[in-house]
């Protein structure tokens, strides 16, 4: 019984967790947006900085009416917001926030191909959404998604596979057990190209060609309205919570900090990530949108290449210091 | 892997029954897969299959086996055939076109392909159990120490087909443009 109550109680948490997180990263792009275009952002929502904003956002969602277009494929196209949704909640499981069995929702032995594995599975939402809409500029978006994920799945998985080198295991709490300091300057190219390639993967600017509204309205979304569409904003923001926690565990040491390694880990897992959303949100603000063919020839041939030459570094060095 | 001393087929546990229940789901998938008439839907039937597929390996306790199994089948091979769909012709609704006369040629090459992988499954294994309760047989360091050191060279003979399908696709494409480059 007592087992039964503690997986229950994890999986409580990390679906809190799935729940806040994403929305706090929504409410901190309002506002660093905003100041950042010298701006105030939303004020009113909720009286103090308008931190109800996003509440009354999904309020508003909840009420629309749920569209189906009628030449749409109906099935599909209700089932695709859950598909893209799903896997990162799925993802947020196996990420460890602190040392410990205590800190992680569920140890995965073959970690971090788990998470690689299940947040390739979200894209499947976008594509089911992009064709069974009966839209063209849906249409358009969905082949933008899936050739961008044929880019971009490479590169990450390279990186990853660097790091996995380097500590020698596949599980998460592993490579974040095994990371000395010195890895952050030896695995720094990694790191690169599996953020760049994570914000990819994720459609996040500079990288949102597929749903760039200057051409091709929202891409996969466009026909979708109240809590479907909001299920994959919501997909998005939770993307980015997993993309900066794996960052943070794979190339920042996840737990490891300066001091108060002790009790205090998670603090800094936290801290890491967050400073990592913050990157993501000020890309947007700064970043023009690449163009499709910029977007293929960055894949190609400059990460593909750069983390050839990180997995060949890990080998290197990981040969000379044993 | 035990011998069946101790197991009847008559009291199965709850992992025999789930694996059972995954592999009904699996082959229903699989059918409905080939026997849809709608493109797209045979393409995502198809990732219900191959999920099936990832769940039979987790319980066979080859985890490592079954989350490749979703990373490479059904996050990259099935995006790259909804992706070629969607590039050429993939309608909502029936595509009355899409089957050919070769119906019975492909049932006869499956049949034979199932009996075959049954025939050796059932030969090389017969009644062996797993054993739950040790250390995880199917964990990704016995796989690789088994793979690197009893199979290293079929696992060789792989990559060097594979990488002759790579370099046979660059030739494949490249050829194309010189061509129209030349005239």
């Amino acid at each position: 019984m007592n087992d039964v109550l503690d997986v229950a109680l994890r999986l409580l948490v990390v679906f809190a967790v799935f729940l806040v997180l994403p929305l706090v990263i929504g409410q901190t792009e309002h506002k660093v947006m905003a100041h950042m275009q010298g701006r105030l952002g939303p004020m009113y929502a909720g009286g103090f900085h308008g931190w109800a904003q996003l509440v009354a956002d999904g309020v508003k969602f909840a009420q629309k009416e749920d569209v189906v277009p009628a030449n749409a494929d109906r099935r599909v196209f209700q089932l695709a917001p859950a598909i893209a949704l799903l896997p990162y909640l799925l993802v947020l499981v196996a990420i460890p926030v602190g040392p410990g069995e205590g800190a992680v929702g569920e140890v995965v032995d073959a970690g971090i191909f788990f998470v690689l594995a299940v947040m390739g599975v979200g894209v499947l939402g976008s594509l089911m959404a992009g064709w069974a809409s009966a839209n063209k500029f849906s249409l358009l978006g969905g082949l933008r998604t899936a050739a961008q994920l044929l880019a971009y799945e490479l590169p990450m998985l390279l990186a990853a596979a660097s790091v996995a080198m380097a500590a020698g295991t596949v599980s998460l709490p592993g490579i974040v057990d095994a990371f000395e300091w010195w890895w952050l300057p030896w695995q720094i190219t990694g790191a690169l190209v599996f953020f760049v390639a994570g914000l990819a993967e994720l459609q996040r600017p500079p990288f949102d060609m597929p749903v760039a509204d200057s051409e091709i309205i929202f891409g996969a979304y466009t026909e979708y309205t109240g809590l479907r569409f909001a299920l994959f904003l919501l997909a998005e923001y939770a993307g980015i919570v997993v993309l900066c926690g794996l960052t943070t565990v794979l190339f920042l040491g996840g737990w490891h900090g300066p001091f108060g390694a002790e009790g205090l880990g998670w603090v800094w897992t936290l801290l890491k990530t967050a400073v990592l959303a913050f990157v993501v949100i000020w890309l947007r603000v700064s970043y023009p949108r690449l163009r499709e063919d910029q977007l293929q020839k960055l894949a190609w041939t400059t990460l593909v290449p750069l983390a050839l030459a990180q997995i060949a570094l890990t080998g290197v060095v990981k040969v000379v210091i044993q | 892997m035990t011998l069946a001393a101790g197991h009847g087929f008559l009291s199965p546990t709850g992992v025999e029954i789930a694996f059972l229940l995954v592999g009904i789901v699996t082959l229903g998938a699989a059918v409905i897969t080939v026997t849809t008439k709608q493109l797209v839907h045979a393409a995502l039937w198809l990732v219900v299959a191959l999920g099936g597929l990832a769940v039979e390996y987790l319980l066979l306790t080859a985890e490592f086996i079954a989350w490749v199994q979703v990373l490479i089948y059904v996050g990259s091979v099935v995006v790259l055939l909804l992706f070629g769909l969607m590039l050429t012709r993939a309608p909502i609704g029936r595509s009355p076109d899409a089957d050919s006369g070769n119906r019975p040629a492909a049932l006869a090459v499956a049949v034979a392909a199932a009996a075959a992988l049954i025939w050796v499954v059932i030969d090389a294994f017969r009644a062996t159990w797993i054993d739950l309760d040790g250390p995880a047989q199917g964990s990704t360091k016995v796989s690789g120490a088994i793979l690197f050191r009893h199979w290293v060279l079929p696992f060789e003979a792989l990559s060097v087909l594979l990488l002759a399908a790579l370099v046979g696709a660059i030739v494949l494409s490249r050829r194309d443009r010189e061509r129209e480059g030349g005239n």
